[in-house]
C-alpha cells in the first residue's frame, strides 16, 4: 500500500485529504465526525474578528444544478463565515486537535484589512495549538461587499501586504487562499509568496447565479423573491481549478510555491489530477456536502492503488507530474497528425458523429447504407468532436499519422517536431537556422 | 363462493379485490423524475432508426427532447401530429419490434430507451389539459363518410376535420374505438381509456359518428358514394378463422375475441364466467390476451397452445413472457385433432406437428389437455365485402376500389395488423382523399 502521509508545509496530515473551510468545518461535532470517518485534515470554517459574529440570511443558502437524475453537478452559497461566536469556535479547535493531534488543523480566518485586526485574531488562534492559517481571501460573496474575501483576493498588493502581517505576527504556516475571480491566477499567487506565504490554496467559488425561477423571476436561490450571486463549486468547476493550479505550478514567480488544490473534487481521480498538476494536498467540500464523509474511504483506497500501480510510494512523488507537460499553445507540435478511427464492431449507429460533423465541423465522416459510419480521412481536421460526442467509449479513437507518411488532407507529409513560432504563417517566425 | 377450483365455467372465482389489482394498470406510468432519467437515455441519434420503424413516423427524439425540457404537453403534440392515437399506441404497440426494437441502445446494451413509456407520459401529460390541441382549417364545404370508428377510420376522420373536411364515421358496433374498445386486454388501457380518448379525439369538431349502422345491411357503399364526396372504408377484419376439428362446436368452445369483447364491455369483472381449466388455440396477442385475463378472472390452470415454434409467434416476446409471468402456460408445435366432451367439452387431443416440404403435418403423437373452455385465437378475416370489391392477400385489393373510395386499417394490405398501421393508413387516405377533393396546390 502506497503511503498516504502528507507534510504540507510542515503540516502533517495521514492523507492529503482535508475539507476546505467551509459548512462541513463549521463544528466541532462535524470535524469529529470527519475524523473519525478518515478525513486527513480540516480547515476550519473561516473565522472573523472578536464581537458579534455575523449573520446569515434565513432562506435558502444554497442552489443547485442537477443532472437528470439529481446528480449534483455544481453548488452554489450564499453562506458567510462562521455565525458563532469566536471563542466557542477556539475553544471547539483546541478540543479537537488535542483529540486527533495527528489530524491536519488549519485554521481559515478573515478580519478588516488593518494589522491589529489581523495581529489580535493571530494571537488568539495560536492558543489553540492548531498547525496552521489559511487566509481567505477568496469568498465571493457577502465579505467582499465589506472589504474582506475577494475584495483582498482581487487586489495583489492587499495580499502581500496583509500575508506580511500574518507572517510577521504569527510562527503559523501560512496559506493564502486565492479567489478565481479575477483575470490572471498568477498576480495573486505572486503577491502571496512576496508576503511570504508558505503555500496558496485555490480554487475558492466562483461568482455565479444558478438559475432563474421563470415563474417568479427571481435568481436562485431565492430570498424572498430577490437572489444575490454565491459562489459556485462541485464538480462543475474542475476544469477551472485545474488549469489556475497548473498556472501557479508552472510560473517560473511561483513554480516553488506549495499549493492546496481545491475545486470540485469528488473522487479519488480527480485528487490524483489536482496533485500532478502541482498540489501536494487537496481540499474537499461538495462532495462531503453531496454524499457525506463516508466518501473518504474510496478517495484514499483509489488514490492508494492508483498509486501502487503506477509505482509511487509517496504523496510527493505524484505533485507536480504533469507540470513539465503543461505548455503554451504556440509549441505545440503542429507535426503531430491523427485521425478519428471509427470501429465497426462497437459502433452502434447512433449518428452523432456525423451530425456533429457534418453540422458543426469539418464534413469528414461519410454516412453510408446500413447506417454505416466512416471517417474521410481528406477532411478529417482531428477535432476530436465526433470522440467526445460518441456514447460508446473506445468507439472511436484518433491515431497518429507515422512520421513519413502524407497526410491526404494537406498533402504534407508529416515531419519532426515543429511548432508555431517557427511556422512559415507566423509573422512573428524567426527564419528556422 | 366459488373458487379457481370449482369445476366448469363459472363466474366469481376471485374475490372483488382481487379482481381489480389484476385488471389494474399492467405498466404504471412513469412519474416526473422517471420520465427525466429515461429520457436522458435518448442518444438524438442522427435520422433516427426508431421513426423509421414507427408505422407513423413519430419524431421520437423530438419528443423525448421535449420532455428532456421539461415540455411534455409540447411532447405530445409532436406524437399526436404524427398519431392521434399515441396515447393508445403507448399503451399497445409492440415496442420491442418497433420503435424500441431499433433503439440503438437496445444494440448496445440490451436495453432500449423506454419510448412506449415516455410517448405515455408526455401524452397522459397532453389529454390531461381536457382540451383539444388541434384547431381546423377553413371549411372546404366537402363531406366524406367513414366506414367503421376504429383507429383507421377515426385517425382518418380526425385529420380530415383538420382539413376543413365534415365527416360521418358509420359504425356499426353500440360505441366507437373499434379493437381498443372491443378487442384489446382490458389491463392495457384501463380505466376506460379507449373511450376517453375517442371523446377527445372528437374534440376537434366536424366529425359525426352514427353507431348502429352496418354497411350492406344499414347502407351501402354506392348510397355512400351518391351521397358523399369520399369514402373512407375502415371495416377491419369482421370474421374469425375456424379450428375446422371435430366439436369445434361443443359448448365452452368460443373465439377469443368474442370472450376478450364481452370482458372489454362488462364492468363487474367478477360476474364473467370462466374455465377452471382454459385451452388457447393461437400464438398471436389475441390468444396473449385471452389466456392472460382467463387467468386474471381466476382459471386455475391457463394453456395456449401453438402450432409452430415459439420464433413463429406473432406475440411478441415480451407479450409472451408477460403471459408466463401471469401463470399461463405456452406449449409449442401442436395442433388441436379433437375437441371431446360430453356435451359440453372436457377436454382437447391435440397432435404434435411438424414442419415439412408441404407445410405443417400432424405427427401421430400427441397429447390431451383438460378443458372446460376453449378459446381459438387463430385469426381474423375479412367479413362479407360490398359487391365489387376484390380480395388479395386476405386484404381488400385496393385495385379494385371504384373512385373516391380508399380503404385502410386491418382490412387493407401493408404492414402488421397494429393500432399503429392503421393509425397511419387512415392519417394517410386523409391527406389522399383532401389533395383529391381540393386538387393540387397553387
Amino acid at each position: 500500500m502506497a503511503d498516504l502521509r502528507t507534510d504540507f508545509v510542515g503540516i502533517r496530515s495521514p492523507n492529503p485529504f482535508w475539507l476546505a473551510s467551509a459548512p462541513p468545518t463549521d463544528k466541532e461535532y462535524n470535524v469529529r465526525r470527519a475524523f473519525e470517518a478518515g478525513w486527513g485534515g480540516v480547515v476550519w470554517k473561516t473565522l472573523g474578528a472578536e464581537g458579534p459574529p455575523v449573520v446569515n440570511v434565513n432562506g435558502p443558502r444554497y442552489g443547485v444544478i442537477h443532472g437528470p437524475d439529481r446528480r449534483v453537478l455544481g453548488l452554489n452559497n450564499i453562506e458567510l463565515i462562521t455565525d458563532r461566536p469566536l471563542e466557542v469556535n477556539l475553544r471547539e479547535i483546541k478540543q479537537v486537535k488535542r483529540d486527533f493531534p495527528d489530524r491536519a488543523m488549519v485554521v481559515s480566518l478573515m478580519v478588516p484589512c488593518d494589522e491589529e485586526s489581523w495581529k489580535a485574531i493571530l494571537a488568539r488562534v495560536e492558543e489553540t495549538e492548531c498547525d496552521g492559517v489559511e487566509l481567505n481571501f477568496g469568498c465571493p460573496h457577502g465579505m467582499s461587499e465589506r472589504g474582506m474575501g475577494s475584495a483582498v483576493g482581487q487586489v495583489p498588493e492587499y495580499i502581500e501586504m496583509v500575508t506580511r502581517w500574518v507572517k510577521q505576527h504569527s510562527r503559523l504556516p501560512c496559506l493564502v487562499k486565492l479567489t478565481p475571480n479575477i483575470t490572471d491566477i498568477r498576480k495573486p499567487a505572486e503577491a502571496a509568496k512576496r508576503g511570504g506565504a508558505d503555500a496558496v490554496s485555490l480554487i475558492n467559488t466562483i461568482n455565479s447565479i444558478t438559475s432563474v425561477n421563470l415563474d417568479t423571476f427571481s435568481p436562485e436561490p431565492s430570498i424572498d423573491g430577490k437572489g444575490a450571486h454565491g459562489g459556485y463549486c462541485g464538480p462543475a468547476v474542475k476544469p477551472i481549478a485545474l488549469n489556475m493550479v497548473a498556472e501557479i505550478a508552472r510560473n517560473p514567480e511561483t513554480r516553488d510555491l506549495p499549493i492546496s488544490g481545491i475545486g470540485g473534487i469528488t473522487t479519488w481521480r480527480d485528487a490524483a489530477e489536482f496533485l500532478a498538476l502541482g498540489a501536494g494536498s487537496v481540499q474537499v467540500c461538495t462532495a462531503a456536502m453531496t454524499y457525506g464523509f463516508g466518501i473518504i474511504r474510496e478517495m484514499t483506497a483509489g488514490l492508494s492503488a492508483w498509486m501502487d500501480e503506477k509505482g509511487f510510494t509517496s504523496v510527493s512523488q505524484v505533485t507536480g507530474r504533469a507540470v513539465p507537460n503543461v505548455t503554451d499553445w504556440q509549441y505545440l507540435n503542429l507535426n503531430y497528425v491523427t485521425k478519428a478511427r471509427i470501429d465497426q464492431d462497437l459502433c452502434i449507429k447512433c449518428g452523432r458523429c456525423y451530425a456533429a460533423c457534418e453540422d458543426t465541423s469539418h464534413q469528414a465522416i461519410a454516412m453510408k447504407p446500413g447506417r454505416v459510419f466512416e471517417v474521410i480521412d481528406a477532411e478529417c481536421v482531428a477535432c476530436n468532436l465526433c470522440v467526445d460526442v460518441c456514447p460508446v467509449e473506445n468507439c472511436i479513437t484518433m491515431v497518429e499519422l507515422p512520421k513519413g507518411t502524407v497526410d491526404p488532407r494537406t498533402g504534407i507529409t508529416v515531419g519532426d517536431y515543429a511548432n508555431w513560432t517557427t511556422h512559415p504563417n507566423n509573422p512573428m517566425a524567426r527564419a528556422a537556422e | 363462493m366459488t373458487s379457481p377450483q370449482t369445476p366448469g365455467i363459472a363466474a366469481h372465482r376471485l374475490d372483488a379485490a382481487r379482481l381489480a389489482s389484476n385488471f389494474e394498470d399492467v405498466q404504471p406510468p412513469l412519474d416526473h423524475h422517471e420520465a427525466r432519467v429515461a429520457a436522458d437515455r435518448c442518444y438524438f441519434c442522427y435520422d433516427a432508426p426508431c421513426i423509421a420503424a414507427c408505422p407513423t413516423e413519430i419524431d421520437i427524439p423530438l419528443f423525448i427532447r421535449q420532455i428532456q425540457a421539461g415540455r411534455p404537453v409540447e411532447a405530445a403534440m409532436t406524437i399526436w401530429s404524427q398519431n392521434i392515437f399515441g396515447g393508445a399506441c403507448a399503451r399497445v404497440c409492440p415496442t420491442e419490434q418497433l420503435c424500441e426494437g431499433a433503439c440503438v441502445r437496445e444494440a448496445a446494451e440490451g436495453k432500449p430507451v423506454e419510448i412506449g413509456r415516455l410517448q405515455r407520459y408526455a401524452t397522459d401529460a397532453g389529454m390531461a389539459r381536457n382540451s383539444h390541441p388541434f384547431a381546423r382549417e377553413a371549411p372546404t364545404g366537402k363531406h366524406v363518410a367513414v366506414v367503421g370508428a376504429g383507429p383507421a377510420g377515426l385517425a382518418c376522420a380526425h385529420r380530415l376535420a383538420m382539413r376543413g373536411h365534415d365527416v360521418v364515421v358509420f359504425e356499426k358496433r353500440p360505441k366507437p374505438g373499434g379493437l381498443n374498445e372491443y378487442g384489446i386486454a382490458a389491463y392495457k388501457v384501463p380505466g376506460d381509456f379507449a373511450q376517453a380518448e375517442v371523446d377527445w379525439l372528437l374534440g376537434i369538431g366536424g366529425i359525426e359518428i352514427r353507431c348502429g349502422v352496418e354497411l350492406g345491411r344499414d347502407v351501402t357503399l354506392d348510397q355512400l358514394r351518391a351521397e358523399y364526396d369520399a369514402v373512407f372504408l375502415g371495416i377491419g377484419l369482421q370474421d374469425t378463422n375456424a379450428l375446422g376439428v371435430p366439436g369445434e362446436n361443443r359448448a365452452g368452445v368460443e373465439d377469443a375475441v368474442d370472450f376478450i369483447e364481452r370482458l372489454r364491455q362488462t364492468p363487474d369483472k367478477g360476474a364473467l364466467p370462466v374455465g377452471r381449466s382454459v385451452v388457447v388455440i393461437g400464438g398471436g396477442m389475441t390468444a396473449v390476451d385471452a389466456a392472460v385475463q382467463s387467468r386474471a378472472l381466476g382459471a386455475e390452470t391457463v394453456t395456449i397452445v401453438y402450432r409452430r415454434g415459439q420464433e413463429a409467434m406473432s406475440a411478441s416476446r415480451h407479450e409472451q413472457e408477460h403471459a408466463q409471468t401471469r401463470g399461463v402456460r405456452i406449449m409449442h408445435e401442436a395442433a388441436p385433432r379433437e375437441i371431446r366432451g360430453n356435451g359440453a367439452v372436457s377436454e382437447v387431443a391435440f397432435a404434435y406437428t411438424e414442419a415439412g416440404p408441404d407445410g405443417l403435418r400432424l405427427r401421430e403423437a400427441g397429447f390431451r389437455l383438460e378443458a372446460d373452455q376453449v378459446l381459438k385465437a387463430i385469426g381474423q378475416r375479412l367479413g362479407p365485402l360490398p359487391e365489387g370489391l376484390g380480395v388479395r392477400g386476405g386484404k381488400i385489393d385496393p385495385a379494385s376500389l371504384p373512385a373516391g373510395v380508399w380503404v385502410g386499417g386491418d382490412c387493407a394490405p401493408g404492414g402488421e395488423d397494429l393500432t399503429v398501421t392503421a393509425t397511419a393508413q387512415g392519417r394517410d387516405a386523409a391527406e389522399a382523399i383532401h389533395r383529391h377533393l381540393t386538387g393540387p396546390a397553387a
